[in-house]
């Protein structure tokens, strides 16, 4: 599209604007069809990238972290424990390794066994809190040496429930994407079946036009300009109060989990705002097309 | 100006116009009659290019009609102004937008046109009526902003449908003065009647000629009318 065109469209002619009536309900259907669908738009974009930071943030935290389990009887406890660390420190892409202090480990315990239990009493087995260099540690390898110098030790690195987990959190994502999509076709249909109805219901208005010499451009362009600004205006009301509405939720915390992280984070925050120039794009086109059909479609 | 040569049109249900041959010279004034039905809108029609010929072909300032396309065509009907046999308003525009609409559409600034405008309106005698919307005016009223609208482009060919239809005998005769005038300042003239009262008047002022559709033919009626 030509500059000139362009501008056209965005400032408009006011002459031009007066040949097609003003059609009130198609104006509100369009309004609400396009409010609706950003607001939709927002959640499913706020949706997308909570998923995605969340698959990210699974993915590397876990991954960077392991725990060495000592089961052993309580006397040889302390000895295997230091075995196992001396054999942590030998392990290249271990970036450190620390055995939790009995504070800690009951710490750990208390949102099950409540603080007033004596963690002395009980068999508990000594963690150890591994953290992964870059490059990382070869698992396997790690695996046969404890096993053969640390008997009750057992090396967990999260995999089991991490996979999952991501997985999960990845489909979410996925999910997301999808249904932004699925809004953006669904409106363009909805503009569609819209603008063929304004055209149906102005056909007498398109056959004078044509009988005193407009183009077809001139004809088409009154009404791709109208519904483009009704999808423009309508998307950005939507879009403002989906925006409120991810603003109002709680921030993120450690309590809320994964709901709480629901929401836009720093320059994420601006991505919603193309939600509206998309909808209007999205009209531009679908409009586009339908009043070049249509009027093809004429004699 | 406009040549159809040998055209035929067929409606589906069997012809309607057949070898049917004419040239309209730029200057002439022509009135096409003939019975209700005999085809008389739809010569027209073929003139202005808002119906192609089944057969023949139709020249319209040397361009073969057929092969225009929608943009040609609309430049075409710029050139031509139309009188329609029910004019054909925009009903939610007042009667000077609508005699406007045609500089409206071709992109021209109403402000600079404003004066014609003005003199347009006083000259078909609806300066007072500028601002009525098209449903409010009688049927002579409709008449001359549908011929004012016609002519705003300063069209070479003026085409007008049953003008007097639906008038009294004192505004056919007010209309039939302006496409007159139109005559005397060059336009190719061509009225679509039945109304035998107002080519005999037409006669006494201008250098008319008759044409008579009948049989699917044209014929050219002598100035025994």
């Amino acid at each position: 599209m030509s500059e000139g065109r362009l501008r056209k469209l965005i400032i408009g002619d006011a002459q031009a604007d007066r040949v097609v009536p003003p059609s009130g309900f198609t104006a509100q259907l369009t309004l609400f069809v396009s409010g609706a669908m950003a607001f939709l738009a927002v959640f499913a974009l706020a949706l997308s990238l909570a998923s995605g930071r969340l698959a990210t943030r699974w993915g590397d935290e876990l991954a960077r972290a392991a725990t060495l389990r000592i089961n052993a009887p309580a006397q040889q406890r302390d000895a295997q424990t230091q075995a196992a660390l001396t054999i942590l420190q030998q392990t290249p892409g271990v970036a450190a390794a620390r055995a939790l202090s009995a504070e800690e480990q009951a710490a750990l315990l208390a949102p099950w066994f409540g603080a007033a239990l004596s963690i002395d009493s009980l068999p508990v087995p000594q963690l150890i809190e591994v953290i992964e260099g870059d490059p990382g540690y070869d698992g396997a390898g790690l695996r046969l040496r404890l096993q053969a110098e640390v008997p009750g030790a057992v090396l967990d690195d999260h995999t089991r429930w991490r996979a999952p987990l991501v997985d999960a959190a990845r489909a979410l994502r996925r999910l997301g994407a999808i249904s932004i999509l699925l809004i953006a076709g669904a409106t363009a249909a909805m503009i569609t079946l819209a603008a063929n109805a304004a055209l149906a219901a102005n056909a007498q208005v398109i056959e004078v036009l044509r009988l005193v010499g407009a183009l077809d451009s001139y004809i088409a362009h009154a009404f791709v300009r109208r519904f483009t600004l009704r999808a423009l205006g309508g998307a950005a009301v939507g879009m403002a109060l989906g925006m409120l509405g991810v603003w109002l939720m709680p921030a993120a915390s450690n309590e809320g989990g994964f709901l709480t992280g629901l929401g836009f984070q720093g320059w994420s925050w601006l991505l919603p705002l193309l939600i509206p120039l998309l909808g209007a794009l999205v009209a531009f086109a679908a409009t586009t097309r339908a009043a070049n059909k249509r009027l093809g479609d004429l004699a | 100006m406009i040549e159809l040569e040998n055209v035929g049109y067929n409606y589906g249900g069997g012809e309607l116009l057949s070898n049917l041959s004419v040239k309209l010279a730029p200057g002439s004034f022509h009135f096409l009659t003939g019975p209700s039905g005999a085809g008389k809108t739809t010569l027209l029609k073929l003139c202005y290019g808002a119906l192609t010929p089944t057969s023949g072909r139709v020249r319209a300032f040397n361009m073969d009609v057929q092969g225009l396309d929608r943009d040609q065509m609309a430049h075409l009907r710029r050139r031509v102004g139309v009188v329609h046999q029910d004019c054909r308003f925009l009903d939610h525009l007042s009667v000077i937008e609508n005699i406007a609409l045609p500089l409206t559409v071709a992109g021209k600034d109403l402000s600079q046109e404003e004066a014609n405008l003005r003199e347009l309106l006083n000259w078909v005698g609806l300066s007072e009526r500028a601002d009525a919307l098209p449903p409010e005016l009688s049927g002579g009223e409709r008449q001359r902003a549908a011929l004012a609208r016609s002519v705003i482009l300063s069209p070479e060919v003026i085409i007008a449908d049953e003008p007097t239809g639906n008038v009294d005998w004192e505004m056919s005769q007010r209309l039939l003065q302006l496409l007159v005038e139109l005559n005397r300042m060059g336009k190719t003239i061509l009225v679509a009647t039945h109304d035998m009262a107002l080519i005999r008047a037409a006669k006494n002022q201008v250098q008319a000629r008759v044409l008579r559709i009948s049989e699917k033919r044209l014929q050219l009626a002598g100035a025994d009318l």
